[in-house]
């Protein structure tokens, strides 16, 4: 399930909280540009991967490397070390995460969430990392709102300001952590369509957890279906959401679409 | 027993003298509790048990002994360790040291209070530590506490009697001092009462206006 030319590696990980297995000697790999849907049963692990690509939980066993580099090892005098915060720090870099809470931060101004980072990480001059903000916050629609604080935007805007945020610091990866699951059906539609506008004028490698399976099925080039850490199944969206073979997918698949 | 009220007039000059100094040891021990409070606040959530647990046992020491007993301290110690400060800056240092143990707490419950999901957006935006610190966690931080912040500047100017003890002419001094000669205390400490409420409420003005402020920019 991996190969050479893969961006993102994961090589027999396991990750247990107490005695629950998170992840269990998964293995899969995922190309540069390619968009990845991860659907599954809540603890199945599919936010888990998504953290630990953040560098929030580190995994217990195993390997992930990100562009042939290992993302939580070192080397050191030729033989491979726990990494330190200096080498997370710089293998972050390339990757970005928006979250199920939006998690902006409120005190600062739309604006300021948006430039922040390409001011202090990429080291963009204040006036460019502005023109560049507002570029991002008119596509995913929210011009007006540049000097509004986070607190008086709706979900839905405010998702759309995290996703600002997030292409804001160019990354080569984005993970999307059910990025729509707090917001009412009507929100979670328009936050869908400004990634579906990413998805297409972007070549970013995208990992996406969500529930929303037509979305999955608009933009993803493979669907990842996880049960009890494992991956049970995987495929291009319109087989496996379609026409599932594993009889768990299709009970998922079933309790889906009956919630939406 | 009657009530001279040109006792209590004629000592009001002195009172507000000493007033004054009172003041001056309160605004000069704050700012050492808020700095050094937030110094200790983050040394105690150092990764380091060296550095931890010391500061843990520093905080706690001080915190169960008395202000007035520190005062002593540093009154007759400082000065045998070669250390020579006017009783004025030696009480401010006292209430600065003692208070910042009371505020390093009420900065830990306003770090701890600032979600999770902060830290980890900085990090998904590699944002510096030092940045994530100084404009996301602390402002939050400080926001949330920002109340009782305000309300141990009105509990140390309460205290700052205490400085009496290492010869700051403070406002109980003088009554001390008044007293002394015409032993109308009666009215020398309600004037000296009056004065401590004027302007104990004086310091809580501000404390409720940047409170308020605060509350309104960032719901």
């Amino acid at each position: 399930m991996t190969s050479e030319h893969d961006q993102i590696v994961f090589r027999a990980v396991t990750t247990k909280f107490g005695d629950t297995v998170v992840l269990d000697d998964l293995t899969f790999g995922v190309g540069a540009g390619e968009r990845v849907t991860l659907i599954g049963p809540s603890g199945s692990g599919k936010t888990t991967i998504l953290r630990m690509l953040m560098t929030l939980v580190r995994p217990d066993d195993g390997m992930i490397t990100i562009d042939g580099d290992p993302l939580f090892h070192e080397q050191r005098n030729g033989s491979l070390i726990p990494a330190g915060e200096q080498h997370l720090r710089a293998m972050r870099r390339k990757i970005t995460m928006v979250f199920q809470q939006y998690n902006l931060f409120p005190n600062m101004r739309v604006l300021r969430n948006v430039t922040e980072a390409p001011v202090h990480v990429l080291g963009l001059g204040k006036d460019e990392a502005e023109t560049r903000a507002r570029e991002l916050l008119e596509l995913v629609g929210l011009s007006d709102k540049l000097d509004a604080y986070p607190s008086h935007l709706s979900g839905g805007q405010q998702q759309r300001v995290a996703i600002a945020r997030a292409l804001a610091v160019r990354p080569e990866v984005l993970l999307l952590d059910e990025v729509t699951s707090a917001l009412d059906p009507e929100l979670a539609a328009e936050v869908l369509d400004v990634l579906r506008d990413v998805a297409k004028s972007t070549e970013v490698t995208m990992l996406c957890v969500t529930h929303a399976m037509k979305f999955a099925k608009d933009v993803s080039d493979r669907v990842l279906m996880f049960c009890d850490g494992r991956i049970i199944e995987s495929g291009p969206p319109a087989e496996l959401l379609e026409a599932p073979s594993h009889e768990r997918t299709r009970r998922f698949l079933h309790s889906v679409l009956d919630e939406s | 027993m009657s009530f001279d009220w040109n006792t209590a007039w004629d000592a009001l000059p002195q009172l507000l003298r000493g007033l004054l100094i009172a003041l001056q040891a309160t605004v000069l021990g704050y700012l050492i509790a808020l700095v050094l409070g937030l110094v200790f606040a983050l040394l105690r959530r150092s990764g380091q048990p060296w550095i931890r647990i010391p500061v843990a046992v520093v905080i706690e020491f001080i915190r169960s002994t008395p202000l007035l007993v520190q005062l002593f301290f540093l009154f007759f110690v400082l000065p045998t360790a070669g250390i020579q400060l006017s009783p004025l800056a030696t009480g401010a240092i006292g209430l600065g040291i003692h208070y910042a143990t009371y505020t390093s707490e009420v900065y830990r419950a306003g770090i701890d209070g600032v979600p999770v999901g902060q830290w980890e957006a900085a990090t998904a935006l590699s944002l510096p530590r030092w940045r994530t610190w100084t404009r996301i966690v602390l402002p939050q931080a400080v926001k949330r506490i920002l109340p009782a912040l305000g309300n141990y500047a009105i509990s140390m100017f309460k205290d700052t009697p205490q400085l009496t003890v290492i010869t700051v002419i403070e406002v109980l001094s003088v009554v001390k001092s008044i007293g002394a000669q015409n032993f109308q205390y009666l009215e020398l400490i309600t004037a000296a009462g009056l004065v401590y409420l004027a302007a104990a409420l004086l310091i809580a003005w501000p404390v409720r206006i940047v409170e308020r402020r605060y509350r309104r920019e960032i719901a």
